[in-house]
């Protein structure tokens, strides 16, 4: 982050403005992928006119970074009436997109409206693996054209690559289609649950060993040795800092009107259909209270060696069960980073009994009751 | 003193309020800038048909209580300063009012 964009954020926080806010104009999609928490159902998306107006109410609000993404944006058909209108807003618009729609009329479009990015999800360089991933046939192929008629028009294009089991190791082979393309690389190494709680889906997250490896590649991480040295212990600074910008800076919108901390972050704090936007973001006990959260009042984070270095997602938090709680996740990835356990890990390690679980095996007590044996964290130190 | 110079906001530009100051980022360079309060107004009064000197003596020297000899030195260096990254626009003659292009695409 620039010197600059920092000092924005400070002020924006001091002042209490959303200075960034998602908003998904739909969850319907072209693409079906394996790992997507989405409702792909129409459950009664927002009307141009409600998402005119709330356009309104967030440049009123102070918001200065909107991205917009879905679901798939370009399925809704108003899309370009809508971005146009962000525009006029003058917000700095960002696209996340799977781009299958985009042709040289599109790209065209998107260029002249002064679109700040382009991201596009890519899972691999081979056809045979991101298809099966989107379960689209030719969404590479496709992806790939918009993507050269994005940059034939001067546009900033970002590939965004999702690591999982079944592109484990494709992530090279991505980064090195991007920079043939021109474009920018991103990767991010974490499958989320589904936004109902269904964590079905974590199955796909990648092994241990592969996010060590992952962790230790220097032209993603940059300097290895600080990126994965081990923390450096309570830190009483970062015991008051907080924990990220969700709910204090940035907010997410959904198709509905429902807004939320973040899009990982999946706690109701009001509808924009029936209250204000800045009503809701100053005044809902739940981003209140999200607000009050620092590192020092986490039972478990704040006495965690990894405390002022740790990834620590208050939304995955969440959808495990208690926001204010550690996040499995994030715990294993600070292990896979510094070879180091958290706190909560350790916590895991003593409770958890010494023999590997096998799945499908019924609990006699519970099958009894009709329920499965519920299944045990894998932790190997 | 700039005779009849005209100033028009750049359209790839994404520019709030935050505070008392003026975020501006350019699209094409992804450059984020940000302006005072002075140089807030003149950017949000360029709108390419106001002379610079009629922004700088009906709203600026009113509005802040400057001398217009100063206010307009200090104007022409900064409209300059802004054409050159993109911000603004500088022509002798009217320009067309900024904004978006509007187009039917679908």
């Amino acid at each position: 982050m620039s010197v600059l964009l920092e000092q924005m954020s400070a002020k924006a926080l001091k002042l209490g403005i959303p200075l960034s806010v998602q908003l998904d104009l739909t969850y319907r999609c072209n693409e079906r992928c394996v790992h997507c928490y989405l409702d792909h159902n129409d459950h009664g998306e927002m009307t141009t006119a409600e998402i005119k107006d709330l356009l309104d109410q967030l440049a009123d609000a102070g918001v200065f970074f909107l991205t917009i993404s879905g679901g798939e944006i370009l399925m809704r058909k108003d899309f370009f009436e809508i971005l146009e209108y962000a525009r006029v807003k003058l917000f700095s618009v960002k696209l996340k997109t799977n781009a299958v729609m985009i042709h040289e009329k599109e790209a065209r479009r998107i260029t002249s409206l002064g679109v700040e990015s382009v991201q596009v999800s890519i899972y691999s360089h081979r056809p045979e693996v991101h298809d099966a991933i989107t379960k689209l046939p030719g969404s590479l192929e496709r992806s790939l054209d918009a993507i050269r008629f994005l940059r034939a028009c001067g546009l900033h294009v970002i590939i965004a690559n999702v690591l999982m089991r079944l592109n484990a190791s494709d992530y090279p082979g991505v980064k090195a289609l991007a920079a043939e393309l021109g474009v920018e690389f991103t990767m991010d190494p974490t499958i989320t649950p589904m936004m109902d709680g269904d964590r079905s889906v974590l199955s796909l997250n990648v092994e241990e060993d592969l996010l060590k490896e992952v962790f230790r590649d220097q032209s993603l991480v940059g300097n290895v040795e600080e990126f994965c040295a081990p923390p450096v212990g309570r830190d009483e600074d970062a015991l008051d800092s907080l924990p990220c910008s969700a709910g204090h800076t940035a907010c997410y919108v959904s198709p509905y009107g429902d807004v939320y901390p973040c899009v990982q972050f999946p706690l109701p704090s009001g509808n924009v259909r029936r209250s204000t936007f800045l009503d809701i973001w100053r005044n809902s006990p739940q981003l209140n209270e999200v607000r009050s959260i620092t590192l020092r009042e986490l039972p478990s984070c704040s006495s965690c060696a990894h405390g002022a270095t740790c990834t620590r997602c208050p939304g995955l938090a969440y959808m495990e069960g208690n926001m204010r709680g550690p996040s499995y996740q994030d715990c294993q990835k600070s292990f896979a980073r510094t070879g180091i356990p958290s706190e909560n890990l350790k916590a895991k390690r003593v409770s958890m009994p010494p023999l590997v679980q096998i799945q499908g095996l019924q609990d006699p007590r519970l099958a009894a009751a009709g329920q499965p044996m519920a299944a045990q964290p894998c932790f190997v130190p | 003193m700039s005779g009849n110079r005209y100033v028009a906001r750049g359209n790839q530009l994404a520019a709030r309020m935050l505070g008392d100051e003026m975020m501006i980022m350019s699209a094409s360079t992804s450059t984020l800038f940000t302006l005072n309060e002075v140089a807030a107004a003149i950017w949000e009064a360029a709108d390419g048909a106001t002379p610079l000197d009629e922004i700088v003596t009906n709203q600026i020297c009113k509005q802040y209580d400057v001398p217009v000899d100063v206010a307009m030195r200090d104007a022409e260096n900064l409209v300059e300063q802004l054409a050159s990254r993109g911000v603004l626009v500088l022509s002798d003659k009217p320009l067309a009012p900024s904004g978006i292009a509007r187009e039917e695409t679908r």
